[in-house]
């Protein structure tokens, strides 16, 4: 019965999403018929699955099997619900943009309060009165495609040349609607000299068993110092699957951390650009993952100029049945002398059914630069474990004092004291609720 | 009632027995030292009895104040005032050490249904005692261990002793890989704690260290038993003639 789902069942399903839809996808009619491309090419390839090479890993035939129906838009019940999970997972000072269910929730955001400096609208107003630009990607990524297809609504944001923002930008997304699915799109345009900080939450409020699709285009100027931070802390039978499509100026530093720590099924996939020269990108990942948990870190870094560096640190916990994946891609063009890029990845197993898979690739067409990367995997190490129990830490706690430091080789690159202990406190409740 | 009780104890290791009946009697106050020739099963003795996983005990008993040591885990046993001063401490890094001191502390007097220190009380009692021992503050920052020399290392280990104020130390092999001077340091330390509630069982293969901290009784260990005790003139014995009688004898 399943491999008939498989067989016929899955692209039905899908055209009957795509269909029951239509009606509530904003957009002008060049804006639909992007829509319908975009659908024709997800359907084509169907969900991804184990022979697609980059889905290998994260076979979301068998791990997902169907994309849910749209979310209905929230009611003013899901709203005052998702305004308690805002109010529980804002970060102190940061302008909020939340999307409730795949839908922009002015009440919730706090958009007259943003900096003079920061443009908003949302996707939504963009569709409507504007083509469909922002659907349009170079990638062929069935999850991306379909997301183009489905995307109700997102924010669109843009901070003009040398703004100096000393508040985080905080978009929260908030699952109300259990057994939907949320589509959103959005954008990041940051000007040349920025400094400024965004954060990325997803959370649930309440509910179970849905499902996010986002895709995030950010575009960073020249001379600018950016940290974005993604937390994915979602609903233990959640799936999310993010895409993040980044391009770098010149000259421009840009750390980037993703934090899964919840979720049946979470990839993020991030395409980040270094599209001029001497810029600095830090890449950070923690996965701590449970259960039958199933997490994903794609990242393609692709070096397209010379003297830009990359350092990607990535740090997986995994602990019963869950499976972490880390699959790294650094490519240098052929320009892209004096390239240096390096990636670590680490993988600690808590549970003799706990596993890691890890895909670490060069890709190199220029002769002069040094990449390089290693991966360990392995358990606590009980010499250490012995040491904390002998001097007083019960077992668990002594586990957890471990596990914080694994973690935090990758959660110290945070800059920000405020903003890295705001992580390391998601990271200590993932903890608790181990234990 | 005696502190420490070691009757007739018999542990494995993978099959192959370590201790084959050893008896050891502990009182508050006393410096007990046990040396021997290596593979003699002192380092065995020290794990089993601070609760290292992996020892089999097949056989005997351990009682601390009266109780049954072997039924409780390593933190139990800490809480209860049991300290081993590791030969060779482990470096954790990316745990501060300061954050160590405070959590181990607070953990065994939370265990011992005690108050934890507050904040001010714990860094001033920090400061005071590694100001004792040489140990700069900036030290404390760092991973626990990590980077430190050997003889750092073990001023850590009695750093923490001073600390937790434990009723029992287990000082394992404290002398190896360090030069005189970092000995000099480390005993100085262990003498600064010697107290008539407290009683240390000192490690060691070579007499030298009990120059620095000396013993009330002297035991000497061959093939898992003890096979001889004396004060501390048998340390002195034993430099003369070495272990090789011994393990004749056993």
């Amino acid at each position: 019965m399943n491999v008939a789902l498989v067989k016929t069942g899955d692209g039905r399903a899908v055209s009957d999403l795509f269909t029951s839809a239509e009606g509530r996808l904003p957009g002008s009619p060049a804006v639909a018929a992007v829509r319908r491309q975009a659908f024709e090419t997800y359907e084509r390839l169907g969900l991804p699955h184990r022979r697609i090479e980059e889905w290998k890993y994260t076979d979301l035939r068998a791990l997902v099997g169907e994309v849910l129906p749209l979310a209905a838009a929230p009611g003013a019940a899901a709203l005052s619900r998702a305004a308690e999970a805002v109010k529980a997972h804002a970060f102190a000072g940061a302008g909020k943009l939340v999307l409730v269910d795949g839908v922009f929730a002015a009440d919730l955001s706090d958009v007259k309060a943003l900096a003079s400096e920061i443009g908003f609208t949302t996707l939504r107003e963009t569709l409507e009165k504007q083509s469909g630009d922002l659907l349009a990607t170079a990638s062929t990524d069935a999850m991306i495609s379909l997301n183009a297809a489905m995307a109700t609504d997102g924010v669109v944001v843009s901070i003009a040349d040398g703004a100096q923002l000393s508040a985080p930008i905080q978009i929260i997304h908030v699952a109300t609607a259990a057994s939907a699915s949320a589509f959103t799109r959005s954008q990041l345009r940051i000007g040349k000299g920025v400094r400024a900080t965004i954060i990325e939450s997803f959370v649930a409020a309440g509910a179970a068993a849905y499902q996010v699709n986002d895709a995030v285009l950010v575009t960073i100027g020249d001379n600018a110092d950016v940290a974005h931070i993604r937390l994915m802390d979602d609903a233990p039978d959640a799936v999310n699957i993010t895409s993040e499509i980044v391009t770098v100026g010149a000259n421009t530093k840009l750390n980037f951390f993703n934090m899964t720590t919840g979720g049946a099924v979470s990839r993020l996939q991030g395409f980040i650009t270094l599209a001029g020269e001497g810029s600095e990108l830090a890449v950070n990942g923690v996965n701590l993952l449970k259960k039958t948990e199933h997490g994903d870190t794609t990242l393609v870094v692709d070096h397209a100029l010379p003297h830009c560096t990359s350092r990607e640190i990535f740090r997986a916990v995994i602990d019963d049945r869950a499976h972490s994946v880390f699959q790294g891609r650094i490519i240098v063009r052929p320009d892209a002398q004096k390239t240096d890029g390096k990636m670590m990845t680490r993988a600690l197993l808590l549970s003799d059914e706990a596993e890691a898979d890890n895909k670490p690739e060069l890709e190199i067409f220029a002769d002069d630069v040094s990449c390089g990367h290693g991966a360990t995997a392995g358990a606590l190490d009980d010499s250490l474990l012995f040491y904390l129990r002998a001097r007083g830490l019960p077992e668990k706690d002594a586990q957890a004092l471990l596990i914080q430091a694994f973690v935090g080789e990758a959660i110290e690159q945070i800059a920000d004291d405020d903003l890295r202990e705001h992580v390391i406190g998601i990271a200590e409740r993932w903890l608790e609720r181990r234990s | 009632m005696a502190l420490l009780e070691v009757k007739d104890l018999k542990v494995r290791v993978e099959e192959r027995e370590i201790l084959h009946g050893l008896t050891l009697t502990v009182n508050e106050g006393e410096v007990h030292a046990i040396m021997g020739p290596n593979g003699s099963g002192k380092s065995t003795l020290s794990h089993v009895i601070a609760g290292k996983p992996g020892y089999e005990v097949t056989d005997g008993q351990i009682l601390f104040k009266g109780e049954d040591l072997l039924e409780m885990d390593p933190e139990e046993r800490a809480a209860k005032g049991v300290f081993l001063a590791f030969q060779y401490p482990v470096e954790i890094p990316g745990v501060a050490t300061m954050n160590f001191l405070r959590t181990a502390l607070n953990a065994q007097r939370k265990a011992r249904g005690e108050d934890e220190y507050s904040t001010p009380d714990f860094l001033r009692k920090v400061r005071e005692v590694s100001k004792s021992l040489n140990i700069p503050q900036d030290m404390l920052k760092r991973g626990v261990n990590v980077g430190f020399s050997g003889g750092e290392k073990k001023r850590n280990e009695v750093l923490q002793m001073a600390l937790f104020e434990p009723s029992l130390c287990i000082l394992d092999e404290m002398d190896s890989g360090l030069d005189i001077d970092a000995l000099r340091i480390a005993a100085d330390g262990v003498n600064a704690l010697r107290s008539p509630k407290r009683a240390m069982v000192v490690i060691t293969h070579y007499q030298r260290l009990l120059n620095y901290i000396v013993p009330d009784f002297v035991h000497v260990m061959s093939r898992g038993r003890v096979v001889k005790s004396g004060d501390k003139q048998l340390a002195l014995e034993l430099e003369e003639s070495g272990y090789a009688q011994f393990e004749d004898a056993a």
